[in-house]
């Protein structure tokens, strides 16, 4: 079993989504719950401006670029998650 | 599932506006009799949002040059100007630009919305790297979708987040091109041009200008913020509009970058559509020579502003950080900025109702813009209207009543 990595793996991903969780409480300016599978749209009610508020916040709270045009494909805040794991990796 | 059923919110909503009153999505004059009044429903309406800052559309001579190029060259060019070739008023349009902003390049665009779709996807290409201000105009983000550039905004009018954003892929291979604009559209900021040029020349990159509500309007030639500003020099591109201060139609982009017109066989939104017709190309040859002719027009409309910025500031409304051509009055709620939009209208006062996403904070705004072609009359007839409608709808404390003795 691998089950060390895939813990350590999905504690990063646990810390990554509390963060989604913060960034989008503050831009909407209420408190939100976020879990792998919420969908940003639907249930977090976040419109294409207010998705790319959060990403500057998550921008700053991972020293990392988010470019626009990877978010295409983001539907959940997994998703999100895993973008921002894809970039700092890059970085 | 329809076509349109991805749009069902977009349409109720809409419906809810329309419900309100008038439709400020689709305003109908009956007619325009000058750059400041028109005719809607029958009456004589004062025109407070329609960006005619030199109130050029009626020049005289502009329509006189409009009008011999309509009867001399036809209706339109029918084509593009790669394919089907220039008429010689594209050209000495274009030398006209050059020479106005002091630069070497002049390229003209169908649309202004066509010259930032232009221009942004062309410039900078895969591997690359736009760096937006958070509130760009539609036509920004829309040119950095076209392109393959990555895309990065940075918050609005802080130089200092640019900065951190630009320090954050130091080492990242790839150009950088900053997008800015000269007066925001929405509540009429200019961007802190001189502060952005300097983390420009710092951290490296280009820097490209969105003059499309300055031109005309700031510096001391009119050529925009940068000269406001005194950055010329740190200004790759200056893109605008014949759409505002000049009175017609069509976007452009000016340039002293070498190799800037291999543009014309590259970018795609300049090559395949058709060209300005001949009489726009005039009228906007004759509206630039009478804006350089004309500083007086630039002091009018800053004088005009300025009333109207203090009148309804001290009226206790809430209006942006700075006087300007754009004057815009930020509503508490949706609901309210429609009633005040359609009571407005009914006393004889058009404006822009600006709703959210398209504002910035996600707070409504009814926008007004002023012309040099106004009065102090007609602005201090529109402020009487905003302190009688302000008043009665709560927006505004009453004016005190002198008591009586």
């Amino acid at each position: 079993m691998v089950g060390d990595t895939v813990g350590s793996m999905e504690a990063v991903t646990d810390l990554t989504l509390r963060e989604i969780g913060l960034a989008t409480s503050k831009v909407l300016g209420r408190s939100v719950d976020v879990a792998n599978d919420t969908h940003i749209g639907r249930d977090l009610a976040v419109d294409s401006l207010a998705l790319m508020n959060i990403i500057m916040e998550l921008e700053d709270t991972f020293d990392i670029s988010i470019p626009l045009d990877r978010l295409a494909s983001v539907e959940t805040a997994g998703d999100l998650a895993s973008l921002i794991k894809d970039l700092r990796n890059r970085a | 599932m329809g076509l349109f059923d991805k749009h069902l919110a977009y349409r109720d909503a809409y419906n809810a506006i329309r419900q309100a009153g008038a439709d400020p999505f689709s305003v109908r004059f009956d007619a325009v009799v000058s750059p400041t009044e028109g005719v809607i429903n029958g009456k004589r309406t004062i025109l407070l949002g329609t960006n005619n800052y030199l109130g050029l559309t009626f020049d005289e001579q502009a329509i006189a040059s409009s009008v011999k190029a309509v009867q001399e060259r036809g209706t339109g060019t029918t084509g593009s100007r790669i394919a089907n070739g220039s008429f010689e008023a594209h050209v000495e349009l274009e030398e006209a630009l050059a020479k106005f902003y002091k630069r070497k390049h002049a390229m003209v665009f169908t649309t202004g919305y066509q010259a930032n779709l232009g221009v942004l996807s062309t410039l900078v290409g895969r591997g690359d790297h736009l760096i937006l201000d958070a509130d760009s105009h539609a036509s920004i983000y829309d040119g950095a979708r076209l392109g393959h550039a990555e895309v990065i905004r940075f918050r609005h009018n802080d130089p200092e987040d640019l900065y951190k954003r630009l320090r954050r892929m130091k080492d990242v291979p790839g150009e950088r091109l900053i997008v800015v604009e000269g007066i925001y559209s929405m509540i009429g900021d200019t961007a802190p041009l001189k502060e952005i040029a300097a983390v420009k020349r710092e951290l490296g990159g280009y820097l490209l200008v969105d003059e499309a509500h300055s031109m005309g309007v700031l510096g001391e030639h009119g050529r925009g913020l940068a000269e406001l500003a005194g950055v010329e020099a740190d200004v790759d591109f200056v893109v605008g509009t014949f759409s505002k201060s000049l009175g017609a139609i069509g976007g452009f982009c000016v340039s002293d970058m070498d190799d800037f017109d291999v543009m014309r066989v590259t970018c795609r939104p300049y090559m395949f559509t058709a060209s300005l017709p001949p009489a726009v190309v005039s009228s906007t040859v004759t509206a630039l020579r009478r804006l350089e002719e004309q500083p007086e027009l630039r002091h009018k409309l800053m004088d005009n502003a300025r009333r109207l910025y203090d009148g309804l500031s001290g009226m206790g409304y809430v209006t942006g950080p700075t006087s300007s051509p754009i004057v815009a009055i930020t509503m508490p709620d949706t609901e309210r900025a429609i009633g005040m939009w359609n009571a407005l209208l009914q006393n004889g006062v058009y404006l822009n109702l600006a709703l959210p996403p398209a504002t910035p904070d996600s707070r409504p705004l009814l926008r007004t813009s002023v012309s040099a072609a106004h009065t102090f009359e007609q602005i201090d007839q529109v402020l009487a209207v905003f302190a009688e409608l302000g008043a009665a709808m709560g927006l505004i404390e009453a004016p005190l009543k002198r008591v009586s003795a």
